[in-house]
């Protein structure tokens, strides 16, 4: 009973603060209200049981948000997200697009043959989930793991735009690195 | 192992974080130069302060920020346990803390974007440099002490603190944890955000209930930081003839001193400095302290 109540409450704020986004003026505001969408998403996930599933989203999506905040605003263009703007472009046809997008999702929802429940809940059910979507497939996403951050390191290393020979030298046998700012580790 | 608490303890924990918060600032501010006013004066003279109005701000965005601090504070402290009893003994508490914790970095930065004015909004997004310098450490130390008791549960890893403390045997991931409660709180050599260089930073046009509340969320979260040590790498409630509650305090209180200490001691770190020392430096050291720790539990 108490759980139900969580969740329509849990529920309409989501999807209420997920519509919000779309109508603020402010970046600040956007970004923040889509937080909070996200963060009654982990509550919902959290009352399906996966309380560590839940708090990872709560952790990660803060942090994220709280990040992502800066970026937006650093790269909107006219004063850098600074002055109210808006947040849609092209609104009728994203609006037809999301619209008949959210409608098919929901009539999959309610056209699914969704199997009964059988037995009683696991009793680990964070357990359950990963085994049952990673389990065969662990070594394929250990593999996909490395190979996305590997992915992550090689694009900073060509995006930088100082090297290791602009910070010691052509023969890298400089006696201290030539940073734009200097300091951090004995320097 | 940690008992679950009544229902009383909702109410008496933020008093009893509150409680420690305003004796911790009261003894820094009796340790401080000249007449520095205690918090409980501090507090009347806000409460009576008009409050500053600033053009075009985001009164909205601001409430939230200056509001959340305290509030993440004492969401953080509810898997702390208090003796062996914590609020909430959640099987993911480490996870939880850290949780609440981030919860913070949006809080600051809310508070330094909210006045809509410059120096503030400086504050805040060091705020968020800061972050992104101790977090990394930060999460491999307290990982550290959760792999050591091999649980997330802040109660199974006092228990498993019950013969040799973790911070004797984890010292790096100990050292780097009270870092990280320095700059988690932006306290200390880590108040750039707050920094005096741009007038008071996130909390400069903070004024009244506002700066009340965000003062003195960071206040708890330096009292909450302190108080997590204790359960993560000092034994917990452990610890002979007193009770469990009692070492709580003593220990709590012990960190909380040490932390005050370093304050008067260590002048306010640059971020871009820090930064890379947590990246080139700390990061890697908690890497191979983690290493140590998963061969001891591996070989036991």
């Amino acid at each position: 009973m108490l759980s139900d109540g969580a969740f329509y409450v849990l529920s309409v704020l989501a999807v209420a603060s997920g519509g919000l986004v779309f109508v603020f003026d402010s970046m600040a505001r956007a970004t923040f209200s889509l937080l909070t969408s996200l963060l009654c998403v982990a509550g919902v996930v959290i009352l399906l049981g996966l309380d560590y599933l839940g708090i990872v989203i709560v952790l990660m999506m803060t942090i994220e948000m709280a990040i992502m905040a800066v970026f937006m605003i650093m790269y909107m263009m006219n004063p850098a997200g600074l002055m109210p703007m808006t947040m849609v472009h092209n609104a009728k046809g994203a609006g037809l697009i999301c619209g008949v997008l959210f409608a098919l999702l929901v009539a999959g929802i309610f056209l699914a043959p969704w199997p009964a429940i059988k037995g009683r809940p696991p009793e680990d059910v964070t357990m359950d989930l990963g085994l049952s979507l990673m389990g065969p497939q662990m070594l394929t996403m250990m593999t996909l793991g490395m190979a996305l951050f590997a992915t992550i390191v090689s694009s900073v290393v060509l995006a930088t735009r100082r090297g290791r020979y602009d910070r010691l030298g052509d023969d890298l046998d400089a006696e201290a690195a030539d940073d734009p700012v200097r300091g951090g580790v004995g320097r | 192992m940690a008992e679950s608490a009544s229902l009383w303890s909702i109410l008496a924990l933020p008093l009893v974080l509150g409680a420690f918060a305003v004796g911790a600032a009261t003894v820094d501010a009796r340790l401080g130069p000249g007449s520095v006013p205690g918090p409980g004066r501090e507090v009347l003279r806000l409460l009576v302060q008009q409050r500053r109005v600033t053009n075009a701000a985001d009164q909205l965005l601001l409430r939230l920020g200056v509001t959340l601090l305290p509030v993440a504070a004492v969401l953080a402290a509810v898997v702390v346990p208090f003796g062996f009893t914590a609020l909430s003994d959640l099987p993911d508490g480490i996870v939880w803390f850290n949780a609440m914790e981030a919860l913070a970095w949006a809080a600051v930065w809310l508070a330094g974007w909210g006045p809509n004015s410059a120096l503030s909004m400086i504050g805040g997004y060091r705020f968020l440099a800061q972050g992104l310098a101790y977090e990394i450490p930060h999460m491999l130390a307290i990982t550290t002490a959760a792999l050591g008791a091999e649980s997330l549960r802040v109660g199974a890893v006092v228990d498993a603190q019950s013969g040799l403390w973790f911070a004797v045997w984890m010292p790096v991931a100990f050292v780097i944890y009270l870092a990280s409660a320095l700059a988690m709180a932006f306290w200390g050599p880590f108040d750039q955000p707050v920094g005096s260089d741009v007038a008071g930073g996130a909390a400069a046009e903070l004024s009244g209930v506002d700066r009340i509340l965000f003062l003195g969320g960071r206040w708890l979260l330096l009292t909450v930081a302190a108080a997590a040590a204790v359960p993560l790498f000092l034994g917990g409630g452990h610890g002979p003839l007193l009770p469990g509650w009692a070492w709580t305090l003593i220990k709590t209180a012990a960190v909380l001193a040490l932390l005050l200490w370093v304050r008067r001691r260590l002048p306010v770190l640059r971020m871009d400095r820090y930064m890379e020392v947590a990246w080139v430096a700390l990061t890697p050291l908690a890497i191979v302290q983690a290493l140590v720790v998963a061969l001891v539990v591996l070989g036991r």
